[in-house]
């Protein structure tokens, strides 16, 4: 794999977008062509160079590249976004959309991403180590298709309507949620390792969605099916005991599983 | 004395076209009809004062200035900014509105109505989920039942109960007496004193109150025996009274779009609409707050394709509310310049808000001395429309009617400042 570096030089307040940073955009450049790939800064296009250091090498292929961003990039929207193929690191924390509707490759995050990361996200890895914000894994406004495919890890906490018109595909979130979470949710798998606040699977018609830690209030549309142990989800076999749930019965057609881990969560029994 | 009949009242989106103004020596000096709000607007009281002259803040005052250098500087911030941000448009009318949406485009500038603090999660529900929604001539004719979520029409949109429920319609000869009123609000308001129902869900529990009654209405049982407050017998008869309506109506207001979950209460309760409509016939309509705040909607999204919170940076219209929005704006320390016109988001955003339009230039164009004119470095003042100049507005249900001049003014209107400011930045940016 060629690596090329990008050294951020000053993050400003009015902020950077950045779509143009995937292995797709950079193949077959030369690292002073890179350099002079053109990003938005508010209403103003300005070359690469004019915000981060570039250097390395690059390749003809993006599946042989790895970008490297070497630091925060907080006020920087869109990296990676519709990449197919190669890999990007970003060794900090990042702005909104990150990997949305990316269709392969690899994205980590060392730090924290913000909202709608991995928007309409069709296949391809996309981690983030940190926290993550709202509307990851979801559709965009007004549109009633979300994430399709690929796997969306988060280690840390996220926030509000994640998975939100999700069709397909794994979203996990090791941490804890806000409300919401896979609401309109019509395929794909969601993991939540920690607690969720409300509305886990509002309105879902379809999907599967698993909280292990604390729902702390449940939707009443739900029907309860009784308690599964060791449950098997997407192959992998997830031990304990869970309450098991099919709704949302608000909608019409309604056919999306909630788990829920027994431990914690007898107020939401009925 | 001169009496002029027929204005339509520039205050709510409740838009009432049956006002009488008295007009004295060119200035309007009592009302007929308008509600007390409605009747304020027009004569003005509350010690509300007029700007006369175009201002530029000097130091810490502001001085006298014409238009003509008013407008100067103001092309000129708004030429110069990176991310502008153009703020307001929900009272004026929708010729100046559209001036306003070219305007953006030309400075690659975000342009957001107050929409994204009011009713901006409908219109969010409405793009997901469609919108049931009907003229207030059908409410008057044929509703049996009328329903109004998180509002209180009674202060807010006064004359609206009287306008919907209590006038006698074609197949409701009696008025009220043929109706029933439903009112769900957490508190007891002016308006659930009136409600033959009034369901007093728990704070927050829109949503969660939602699911159970569509759960119910399509047949099936809910888990507990108790959701948002409301026990499960009244949900039951509450379902019943919903499904068996002639014509149903919700109305819905600020207690459930800016409740707990926002765009997706509104999603559930238009989804609640249409699935009633298996029973009966039901509809919608969102209590819009200023009187013109649809018409921006409605312009905005016929001159781009969506309706608030555009972003013209890259040259084409994007959307995202929540990214684009002017609370974002402000609040990320995203916007570059502001221009606000027809709000008066410095009493009404939040503090750090508020915090970012102190940092950066603020143009207003606005007729009165606001906590907005207060921040702001340019002031122009415009015509009041529907009072002092004519335009066309949107009704909350989105019928556009055309307002009245009552009486002269020697300043331009909103439209005239906002083509000068354009043409101007044209020129601007030709020269780049
Ligand atoms: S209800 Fe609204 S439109 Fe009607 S008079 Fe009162 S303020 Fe004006």
């Amino acid at each position: 794999m060629s690596e090329i570096i990008l050294n951020p030089k000053v993050q400003p307040q009015v902020p950077l977008e950045a779509q143009n940073v995937t292995p797709d955009m950079f193949a077959g450049k030369s690292i002073d062509e890179i350099k002079n790939i053109e990003i938005w800064f508010g209403n103003e296009q300005v070359s690469l160079s004019e915000f981060f250091d570039v250097e390395g090498e690059s390749a003809d292929n993006a599946s042989e590249i790895k970008i490297i961003i070497d630091g925060d990039v907080d006020n920087t929207k869109r990296i990676g976004q519709g990449m197919t193929a190669g890999e990007i690191v970003i060794k900090g924390n990042t702005s909104m959309y990150v990997g949305s509707e990316m269709e392969g490759g690899k994205i980590t995050v060392e730090g924290d991403a913000g909202p709608w990361a991995g928007r309409d996200m069709k296949g391809g890895e996309l981690t983030i180590m940190g926290d993550a914000g709202d509307y990851i894994g979801s559709s965009y406004r007004g549109d009633w298709r979300g994430m399709s495919g690929g796997v969306l890890t988060v280690y840390g906490n996220a926030g509000n309507e994640i998975a939100e018109y999700m069709l397909g595909g794994k979203l996990v979130v090791k941490g804890n949620v806000r409300i919401m979470p896979g609401v309109h949710m019509n395929g794909g798998t969601l993991i939540i390792g920690g607690d969720v606040i409300a509305r886990t699977g509002g309105e879902m018609k379809g999907g599967t969605i698993v909280v292990k830690g604390i729902i702390d209030e449940f939707l009443p549309g739900f029907e309860f099916l009784g308690v599964e142990k060791d449950i098997e989800i997407d192959g992998e076999l997830l031990e304990g005991n869970y309450f098991k749930f099919k709704g949302d019965n608000a909608t019409k057609g309604a056919g999306g599983i909630i788990y829920a881990a027994t431990k914690g969560n007898a107020h939401i029994a009925p | 004395m001169e009496l002029v009949k027929n204005v339509v009242c520039p205050f709510c989106g409740t838009l009432c076209d049956d006002i009488v103004c008295k007009v004295e020596n060119n200035e309007i000096v009592g009302t007929i009809n308008a509600c007390r709000i409605g009747h304020s607007k027009f004569v003005h009281t509350e010690g509300a004062m007029r700007w006369k002259k175009p201002m530029i803040r000097q130091g810490d005052e502001f001085v006298e200035t014409t238009y003509d250098d008013a407008i100067e500087k103001a092309a000129h911030v708004l030429a110069d900014a990176k991310r502008p941000l153009m703020y307001g448009w929900s009272c004026t009318d929708c010729d100046a509105q559209a001036v306003g949406v070219e305007l953006a485009e030309e400075t690659g500038a975000v342009i957001d109505n107050t929409a994204s603090v009011c009713h901006g999660p409908s219109v969010l529900a409405l793009q997901d989920v469609g919108y049931p929604i009907c003229t207030f001539g059908e409410v008057k004719n044929r509703a049996d039942v009328v329903v109004y979520w998180g509002c209180n029409p009674m202060h807010a949109h006064p004359r609206h109960l009287s306008r919907n429920v209590f006038s006698r319609g074609f197949f409701r000869e009696r008025g009220r007496a043929d109706r029933t009123l439903v009112v769900v609000d957490p508190r007891k308001s002016d308006s659930s004193k009136l409600a033959d129902v009034h369901l007093q869900l728990d704070f927050d529990k829109d949503y969660e109150l939602l699911d159970a009654i569509r759960t119910v209405v399509r047949g099936k049982d809910i888990l507990y025996d108790e959701v948002a407050g409301i026990p499960r017998e009244q949900i039951y008869e509450v379902a019943e009274v919903l499904k068996n309506a002639q014509f149903g109506i919700l109305f819905f207001g600020m207690g459930i779009t800016h409740s707990r979950g926002k765009h997706r209460n509104i999603d559930t309760a238009i989804c609640l609409v249409q699935e009633l409509n298996d029973y009966s016939k039901w509809t919608l309509i969102p209590m819009r707050g200023h009187y013109n705040v649809t018409g921006f909607n409605q312009v905005c999204t016929w001159e781009s394709g969506y309706p608030y919170c555009v972003d013209f940076s890259t040259g084409e219209p994007r959307y995202n509310p929540g990214e684009t929005g002017a609370n974002d704006l402000l609040q990320n320390k995203e916007a570059d310049a502001m221009m606000v016109i027809a709000s008066d988001p410095g009493a009404h955003f939040p503090q750090n808000a508020i915090m970012r339009m102190a940092e950066i230039p603020v143009i207003a164009i606005e007729p009165h001395r606001t906590p907005t004119t207060e921040m702001a470095d340019v002031i122009i003042p415009p015509a009041i429309v529907g009072m002092e100049a004519e335009g066309t507005a949107y009704r909350m249900e989105g019928v556009p009617i055309r307002m009245r001049k009552v009486v002269d003014s020697d300043l331009l209107t909103d439209k005239q400042i906002l083509e000068r400011i354009r043409d101007r930045v044209k020129e601007l940016q030709a020269s780049k």
